[in-house]
């Protein structure tokens, strides 16, 4: 299991592997926020929670065709299929290995990105907070959209209409907790809701993304 | 009979010669007494009953608005319980009643979330309002979308059946928790439920009886589109497989 995570791992930050490419894409989002509803620092700061959460969001959607879509043009699908070690286990390494190289990042550079858009002080925290919690399930979630995909010639815009209505409840309490957390107010409901989405995600949904992913793979 | 022989002969319908040859006998009764209770319904809802103390006669707009949002998400249900027959039995009717059922469900929706807004605009003086029971209607579109999407993008039916099926049942459970998250981010304008069994919460009888059988309009439409839809699927792939045949014979 170790030797998949490290080689994914591998296979992301070396050439071509497309890591970083998330990490851009949170980054220009969040510009062309200010340019495309005016600078008043008042207003920035009051969507900064929202529109950190949606980038961060967006980023990892717009890696999720990657996710397998490699794996399953060279083969090495159809070998990790076949090795002994379930194909349940292999979806969420892979899950893991989307979220160490887009997730992780995407929640060390939100607090960046948030002084660009004015978050107020007590916000960091808990966005950080919010992401951290948040971010796996959207990893797992997107997996499961990736192996429904994954033999489709043209699965990009597919895997966006599947999967983000999927990533709606997760949306929802994350960004609320940002954006109570930022307004300085109770924080402790969503944050449940939220880290029991996700642990539910992680629990459940591998076996899910490893049945699609059995039936593409027929 | 007993109760598995009963299951017996509710699985004949499996056979698709059987379902059509059946469905095709009684889709006219359902086709008339659809038309028959939405044509008394709408007329008495419309032009008998009177207007509200309230809300004038913008409350007619009921006769539309309930049953369809009623009928929206009683057919995703439908197409999870048909979802499940098909991961469980592998009846290819199975698999093809959930895709012909869910571009009715998306249109009753739609017409759900139009009624809506037209009774909105006089009501609350707005099209549209990120009310819960809106928002998370609007949601259960997209889900209906990607569904819809998913059958349509995937060539070879049984996977297509297979992975559509695993998307629904996912998607329910999504849907459910996008209604109770929708909740938490925002207490609505919408009233609470018109309808309830232990009668509560309720609209008065006057608008009540021609309610009921407006539903019972919208449920036996649903249940005509349905069969007719799935007998046009059933055809549609009998058509693909002659011409298969053909192509290898020629």
């Amino acid at each position: 299991m170790s030797a998949l995570l490290l080689r994914d791992l591998r296979l992301a930050l070396r050439a071509g592997g497309g890591f970083g490419l998330g990490l851009a894409f949170f980054l220009i989002v969040t510009v062309m926020v200010p340019f495309s509803v005016g600078p008043q620092s008042s207003l920035l700061e009051s969507i900064a929670p929202g529109v950190l959460w949606l980038g961060a969001l967006l980023a990892c959607l717009l890696s999720l065709d990657r996710l397998l879509a490699l794996d399953w043009e060279d083969g090495s699908l159809d070998l990790l299929a076949t090795a002994p070690l379930p194909l349940e286990s292999v979806v969420t390494i892979k899950a893991l290995a989307h979220w160490i190289t887009t997730g992780l990042p995407l929640v060390l550079a939100a607090p960046v990105l948030g002084v660009l858009l004015n978050l107020p002080g007590p916000g960091y925290g808990w966005l950080v907070i919010s992401l951290t919690l948040g971010t796996p399930a959207l990893s797992v979630i997107g997996t499961f959209g990736a192996a429904l995909t994954v033999g489709l010639k043209r699965g990009g815009l597919l895997l966006s209409l599947l999967v983000l209505p999927l990533y709606v409840p997760t949306l929802i309490f994350g960004a609320e907790v940002a954006r109570r957390g930022a307004a300085g107010m109770e924080t402790t409901t969503p944050l449940l809701m939220l880290a029991g989405i996700t642990a539910a995600a992680v629990a459940l949904l591998p076996f899910a993304s490893a049945a699609v992913l059995r039936v593409n793979l027929r | 009979m007993t109760m598995s022989q009963r299951m017996n002969a509710l699985w004949e319908y499996a056979n698709p010669k059987k379902f059509l040859a059946t469905t095709e006998r009684v889709l006219p009764f359902f086709w008339a007494s659809a038309a028959l209770c939405l044509v008394a319904g709408l007329v008495w809802g419309f032009f008998f009953t009177p207007d509200d103390y309230r809300q004038g006669s913008t409350v007619k707009i009921i006769y539309l608005h309930v049953p369809s949002a009623l009928m929206a998400i009683n057919a995703w249900m439908m197409m999870l319980a048909t979802s499940l027959v098909w991961l469980v039995r592998r009846h290819h009717v199975s698999a093809l009643a959930a895709r012909a059922a869910a571009p009715v469900g998306a249109t009753m929706t739609v017409i759900a979330l139009i009624t809506g807004a037209i009774w909105g605009q006089p009501m609350w003086g707005t099209w549209w309002e990120w009310d819960p029971r809106l928002t998370s209607f609007l949601i259960l579109f997209l889900f209906y979308l990607g569904y819809m999407a998913l059958w349509e993008a995937i060539d070879n039916p049984d996977t297509a059946a297979d992975l559509t099926s695993v998307l629904c049942m996912v998607g329910s459970v999504f849907a459910l928790l996008s209604r109770y998250a929708v909740n938490f981010w925002n207490q609505g304008l919408h009233q609470g439920a018109s309808l309830s069994l232990d009668k509560e919460e309720h609209v008065a009888d006057v608008f009540y009886f021609p309610l009921l059988v407006c539903i019972a309009g919208f449920v036996l439409l649903f249940i005509a589109l349905v069969f007719y839809r799935t007998g046009t699927e059933i055809r549609a792939r009998r058509i693909r497989a002659l011409m298969a045949r053909e192509r290898v014979q020629a």
